[in-house]
């Protein structure tokens, strides 16, 4: 009898305590990492790695902190800056440390969640490995890790941030990664106007969005298609080979089919990510729908998603179509994603306590 | 196609995995050890990071500055035919030619008699794509394994030998430097590349090791370095002064699956 009473007073303060955090769920602050109701579900496990304040606050910290670099002067954010979309504003190629250039448009970072493959070529498939990539390439942030590792334990901050995050002050590599991830998860783009209407909270597509969006449909949702606008596959656009002659997925896969293939980018906030391509050689959307309309190059084998019935290789739009496409296009911008002050370097402090 | 892989290559490590060890590899409560020691040689000659010059066998003379090499998912055969796998966590070795050291790995086997050993050049599919905090020690990126990892293409460099040879013409430095960087475990979402090498050695030509309380064999094992310059291809350094991730990596590869052969057990 004992018993049974005394687990029903566990059970009711359980249900009492329960609701309690429902209620400060509901009630409080938003959450950092949101599934939004017209995406699938996320690829990244986020209940082994859960967005928590603390380790969101110690994500985005590392993520601006130049420390992560050899001379201490080019961080996460300094080529993927959030007015961009987190991507490197005007920039075809970025610099790291020493001014030294790299080979590849750095790309935008929004719905990591959702993404399974890493990288213009597809070589990391775990985000909690995505970092390790730009802090040890010698032309990006030049480090080592355990250079990083060692530097963030010195610190006089870091290890009672990453006691606050993950209850201990031993910084490891995973735990280095983890709380990066955190932040970059958060990272979630889908207040433009087209979710909006998706998700029918009283937005309406124009007329010339509503033609735009089936011009998408026809010509390049095989591609892009939504809600992420990129199916990650890895598909050559037939740009003509330029001097440095990148090969794309072929350095990572090894297999010919692949050469000059690169994981297809999504069309989300292409108003914040220009210039375009894995090498940002286009810097206005016409310029690339004018290469699709003419300038699709057999030498870098182009997909056979462009291929047309008298055998050539493009997309075909007429004046008027391409002007509603570039319409709808508009339509995938999320200006609060842009401006959000929960993601910015100096800002918000809404989670430190 | 990753479940594929995945099962094909989990087949290839775990395939003789009949019985499973409790305790760890050289901590373990096993009252057997059995050591295996690397000796690293060129030809004839022992490998030195001193300025030691060897000839392969396309006639190149060469000298070696680092030398280094991942040893795991080892298992043995006893004389009854039962396999003895050692657990995997603690399996995993970074044999170094500068540290003495990494080139003794002592293991906690049961006792008895044992007839053979199996061990991966390399670092199996799975612990290539497994998550960070199951990459601890040797295995961690910033520890360990630093300078044996692709952060851009992520997975272990299972083969690392650097060095210079006369025969190589000079390079923008004016250095007549060689770079040969092996890894890559067959790919995560689409196949790639395969360089996990599995070697078996008869430690019957030698003779059985017996493992037990107060008995512990050491089993001499020598790796010919040279031999990754011959076998199933001839690898010219002046041709190929540098071979990282290429499919040409698989050449080299094949050659030193070769390298491992058996000195000596000592029953000690």
């Amino acid at each position: 009898m004992k018993k049974v009473f005394l687990k029903k007073r566990l059970l009711t303060g359980w249900l009492i305590f329960t609701g309690i955090l429902l209620l400060a769920g509901f009630t409080g602050k938003p959450s950092l990492f949101r599934q939004p109701a017209n995406f699938p579900a996320p690829a990244y496990n986020v209940s082994v790695n859960p967005v928590t304040d603390a380790g969101f606050v110690l994500g985005k910290k590392l993520f601006y902190d130049p420390l992560l670099s050899a001379d201490t002067t080019i961080s996460c954010g300094s080529c993927h800056i959030q007015a961009a979309a987190f991507s490197h504003h005007g920039h075809d190629l970025s610099h790291g440390i020493h001014d030294l250039l790299g080979t590849r448009n750095a790309p935008a970072l929004q719905n990591l969640a959702w993404y399974t493959r890493y990288m213009w070529d597809g070589g990391i498939t775990d985000l909690d490995l995505q970092p390790i990539a730009p802090i040890t390439n010698p032309v990006e942030m030049g480090d080592t890790l355990s250079a990083v590792i060692r530097k963030l334990n010195a610190h006089p901050l870091y290890p009672d941030l990453f006691k606050k995050a993950f209850g201990t002050d031993r910084i490891s590599t995973a735990l280095v990664m983890k709380a990066l991830s955190q932040f970059m998860i958060s990272l979630v783009s889908a207040d433009s106007k087209y979710d909006k209407v998706m998700r029918n909270e009283g937005d309406f597509f124009s007329a010339a969005e509503s033609e735009g969006y089936q011009v998408y449909k026809k010509n390049c949702a095989s591609c892009h298609p939504e809600p992420l606008f990129t199916d990650q596959q890895f598909r050559s656009s037939g740009l003509p080979l330029l001097e440095e002659g990148d090969e794309g997925r072929f350095l990572v896969s090894l297999d010919s089919n692949e050469r000059y293939t690169f994981r297809v980018p999504t069309l989300r906030n292409l108003k914040f990510t220009f210039p375009y391509m894995h090498d940002g050689r286009f810097y206005t959307i016409d310029e690339v729908l004018d290469h699709y309309a003419s300038g699709v190059s057999h030498t870098t084998r182009p997909d056979p998603a462009f291929k047309l019935p008298d055998g050539s290789y493009g997309i075909h739009l007429s004046p008027e179509q391409r002007k509603t496409l570039k319409t709808f296009l508009l339509t995938l911008n999320d200006t609060a994603f842009v401006k959000n002050p929960l993601y910015e370097e100096a800002g918000s402090q809404l989670y430190i306590k | 196609m990753k479940p594929i892989i995945f099962f094909a290559l989990a087949a290839i490590t775990l395939g003789a995995c009949n019985k499973k060890l409790t305790g760890g590899a050289s901590t373990g409560t096993h009252p057997g050890q059995i050591t295996l020691a690397f000796e690293n040689s060129a030809g004839d000659k022992k490998v030195s990071l001193n300025g030691d010059t060897y000839t392969n066998a396309a006639g190149e003379t060469l000298s070696i500055t680092l030398l280094q090499y991942f040893i795991s998912n080892i298992s043995f055969k006893k004389t009854d035919g039962a396999v003895i796998t050692l657990p995997q966590d603690s399996s995993y070795f970074l044999v170094k030619e500068s540290e003495p050291g990494s080139k003794q790995l002592t293991l906690s086997v049961p006792k008895g008699n044992y007839a053979s050993v199996s061990f991966m050049l390399g670092i199996d599919s799975l612990r290539n794509t497994k998550p960070l905090t199951e990459r601890t020690g040797i295995l961690d990126p910033a520890g360990g394994a630093e300078g044996m990892y692709w952060g851009w293409n992520s997975g272990y460099i299972f083969f690392k030998m650097e060095g210079h040879s006369s025969a190589i013409p000079d390079n923008k430095a004016g250095t007549k430097k060689f770079r040969y960087h092996i890894g890559l475990y067959g790919g995560m979402n689409s196949p790639t590349v395969n360089n996990i090498k599995i070697i078996t050695l008869n430690l019957k030509d030698k003779q059985v090791a017996k493992a037990g309380p107060g008995k512990s064999p050491v089993v001499r094992i020598n790796t010919d370095i040279l031999k990754m310059f011959y076998g199933t291809e001839i690898i010219s350094i002046a041709q190929k002064p540098v071979v990282m991730v290429t499919p040409y990596s698989r050449h080299i590869a094949d050659n030193y699956a070769g390298m491992f052969s058996l000195k000596a057990v000592e029953n000690n």
